[in-house]
């Protein structure tokens, strides 16, 4: 390296060195502090005590720790497919001309921006078992709706259908895929006489193929770490933690129990389910992705 | 390049801030007085009433000063700054945390104070004096306290054909006059018809195929003592040293009494009603301000709500009814709202002083009329009954004077084990477990943490009560 070299990093180094001081101080320490606390009794007043894989074997006999576990990759399992095939669908007929469309495409996007506790709370009224527009809805076709947020074969399915409601993010970015494929693709489908679905399953999806893995893997980490929703609508997870989230149980014992050694270990062990299962998408669905590109 | 050392110096300086700063300066108003930083959790007039008595505590000063700021979420907080070194001189909590934060060492032990300033437990409603001690030591004093009791609703009584000047006094009680006093929507003969639950026929009371429009009484408004309901029914949640009792048979009398509501008026029934309160306690749509529950296990502060979003309830209260009455009359659950100095605190001989302040006789009753509740004291100026507005401010009195009156247990997991205990009681009730099975769960899960908790203690308990005992934590 010449001297001009050197001078060169250096400046560049300084430059980024406020985002370099930040990243270490404020993600790299943290992270460190929480694998060491999570090897420790901690409570944040009194100083942590060393106690090894403590924390880790206490998880394995912790029933609610295996329930939050269950109904988050239960509320995994059905809102990251539900919402990726939500969001595409809209976004297929989105992109056809028709009356209207940047109306309707600011309409489905606007619950994406709208703050997750407000929408916690409106979620709240419309599933009330008495008072609730859905239920009400139910009743015009003679269909008694269930207590929603109060029973627990009825709270996790009550998150899943109000996670599907804020498809926006991934819908915009559906857009965006599909405005990307060439239109002499369709053109010629069309010549050989392929039918809207067959254009849909064989030109849109393969092309969009890369924004679907992206979305996936988004919408996995995404709703393993749910929080906002179930904290507000229900409240200690509901009956019998039915709806007890990971992230919930891990708040709950960092921050309501004192118990931050404890949840420092369940972080880690959420941060490694995430990996895995990203993984294995990756696994799954690498074949499949087409880049234009490539 | 001559800037960089300087420059990375103070970037430090301003991410990490400087590690001697909880030694910090103590801060003096303008006239040279010590700032003593106040911050208590009550907001509106329940603020303003304690505000009135911390701008005559700083009349009466030239030397110290009581900053008062309103903090919500302030447990969270408090322990966050406790944590980082920079607590307030006095934080104004709840008693439930004196166990779990005096055994972390968040708290300054108050012993050596009291003693040098002569104050006793001899001053205060017994109760809420054992509830200030934690292993021995006082961490605490009370700011304003509360009891627990039945409020009925006179007219709804009148209405079902009930004496309005005769509450309930026994569980069995209780039970008839639900019966009476429920009013559900049913069809017969394809009709939409409203009746007294009394009035149904067998077969429409094993049908439960209704729907309830107003009850007398249901164990799940407003639902905040769920876990503690044992005490109707004699029980005690622990032993008084390391054991969890909550698979006691009180408890689980205490569960099949609630779960027993669910069982009798449906499940869903009973979820629909509750459904139907909307959560927003605070309101003229709280169910039994707005007339749809006769009657409600309330604190003395009920009174302010009555008077604020419905003034022309008749109304009355009294103790809860209890299994036998003649075992045990007047029980109730008292708790208080507490001052606490936090360890670390800048200023602890002024916190203290302004605390010793506020249970003067004079200032704590001035603060707990404005606040519309009773003093902690065990005696009482002429004036405080006479003039206070709550209409049955000696019923809580009394109530919290009982020998019957309880207190939370005092163990450094009591926040866990009401969680459990809550979930049981829900448990029992959605018919997911049997009362026995459902406690047995509970009771094992908070014992599996006391014990955790008491096996840090064992470590650790030695140093810590001989720190205390110093009075230098």
């Amino acid at each position: 390296m010449t001297r001009n070299e050197r001078r060169k990093l250096g400046m560049g180094l300084l430059f980024i060195s406020p985002w370099l001081i930040g990243f270490a101080l404020f993600g790299i320490y943290p992270i460190c502090m929480a694998v060491y606390y999570s090897f420790c009794d901690y409570d944040v007043l009194r100083s942590a005590v060393w106690v090894g894989p403590m924390n880790y074997t206490d998880m394995m006999s912790d029933d609610v720790f295996w329930k939050a576990i269950y109904n988050t990759l239960f509320y995994a399992l059905f809102s990251v497919p539900l919402g990726l095939m939500l969001a595409l669908v809209i976004a297929v007929l989105l992109n056809r001309p028709i009356a209207g469309r940047s109306f309707f495409r600011t309409f489905f996007y606007i619950p994406s921006i709208v703050p997750l506790v407000a929408v916690a709370m409106v979620w709240m009224w419309l599933f009330n078992g008495d008072l609730g527009l859905m239920n009400y809805g139910l009743s015009l076709i003679g269909i008694e709706g269930p207590q929603w947020l109060a029973d627990a074969s009825w709270t996790k399915p009550t998150l899943i259908l109000s996670s599907v409601w804020q498809v926006g993010g991934a819908m915009v970015l559906f857009l965006a895929g599909l405005q990307d494929v060439p239109k002499s693709l369709y053109e010629s489908a069309d010549l050989d006489g392929a039918n809207p679905l067959g254009q849909f399953w064989h030109i849109s999806v393969p092309m969009v193929s890369p924004v679907i893995y992206f979305n996936l893997i988004i919408g996995i980490i995404g709703s393993i770490q749910e929080f906002v929703k179930p904290f507000v609508m229900l409240p200690g997870g509901g009956e019998n933690r039915s709806a007890l989230l990971f992230a919930v149980y891990i708040y709950e014992n960092a921050f309501l129990y004192g118990n931050m050694g404890y949840a420092c270990a369940m972080a880690i062990v959420l941060f490694f389910i995430i990996m895995f299962l990203t993984w294995l998408a990756t696994r799954a669905m690498g074949r499949h992705v087409y880049y234009a590109g490539e | 390049m001559k800037f960089f050392p300087s420059a990375v110096m103070c970037l430090a300086l301003l991410l990490g801030g400087s590690p001697g700063c909880s030694e910090a300066e103590r801060e003096f108003t303008e006239d040279g007085r010590v700032i003593v930083n106040y911050w208590e959790h009550w907001q509106g007039f329940e603020k303003e009433a304690m505000q009135a008595v911390v701008d005559d505590f700083n009349a009466s000063q030239d030397r110290i000063f009581v900053k008062m700021l309103a903090v919500s979420q302030i447990d969270q907080k408090f322990v966050l700054a406790t944590a980082g070194g920079r607590p307030p001189d006095v934080a104004g909590l709840w008693e439930r945390q004196i166990a779990p934060y005096a055994e972390k060492g968040a708290l300054t032990p108050l012993t050596p104070y009291l003693e040098e300033a002569g104050i006793t437990g001899e001053e205060y409603i017994p109760a809420i004096w054992r509830m200030l001690q934690y292993r021995g030591i006082v961490w605490a004093l009370p700011s304003t306290p509360a009891s627990i009791g039945l409020h009925w609703n006179k007219r709804m009584f009148r209405e079902a054909g009930l004496d309005p000047e005769k509450p309930p006094t026994s569980m069995a009680e209780l039970e008839a006059m639900n019966e009476v006093l429920t009013v559900v929507e049913l069809r017969r003969g394809g009709e939409t018809v409203r009746a007294r639950y009394s009035e149904l026929t067998d077969a429409e009371k094993q049908a439960k195929d209704f729907e309830i429009i107003e009850m007398g009484f249901t164990p799940n408004e407003p639902g905040w003592w769920t876990g503690y309901n044992g005490f109707w029914f004699g029980a005690k949640l622990w032993d008084g040293e390391g054991n969890l009792t909550a698979t006691s048979p009180e408890n689980i009398a205490a569960v099949e009494w609630y779960a027993g509501f669910y069982e009798k008026y449906g499940i869903d029934n009973m979820r629909k009603f509750g459904a139907s309160f909307t959560g927003n306690f605070a309101s003229p749509q709280n169910p039994f301000l707005d007339e749809r529950i006769a009657m409600v296990l309330q604190g003395v502060w009920m009174y302010n709500f009555i008077d604020q979003f419905a003034p022309q309830l008749e109304w009355a209260a009294t103790a809860f009814p209890v299994e036998d009455p003649a075992v045990r009359p007047n029980t109730t659950l008292v708790n208080t709202d507490i001052l606490v100095i936090p360890k670390g605190a800048k200023n602890p001989d002024e916190a203290f002083e302004f605390i010793r302040f506020v249970n003067e006789q004079r200032n704590i009753e001035k603060l707990c009329m404005g606040q519309r509740k009773f003093s902690p004291m065990r005696e009482y100026s002429d004036e405080f009954i006479d003039l206070h507005p709550h209409p049955y401010i000696q019923t809580f009195i009394d109530l919290a004077n009982s020998p019957n009156a309880r207190v939370l247990p005092k163990v450094p997991v009591a926040e866990e084990y009401n969680i459990e205990m809550v979930n049981a009681y829900s448990k029992a009730a959605g018919g997911l477990a049997t009362p026995e099975e459902a406690l047995r769960y509970a009771g094992e899960r908070a014992q599996w943490k006391l014990d955790r908790s008491n096996r840090r203690w064992e470590q650790t308990g030695e140093m810590r009560m001989r720190e205390w005992r110093q009075g230098d934590p």
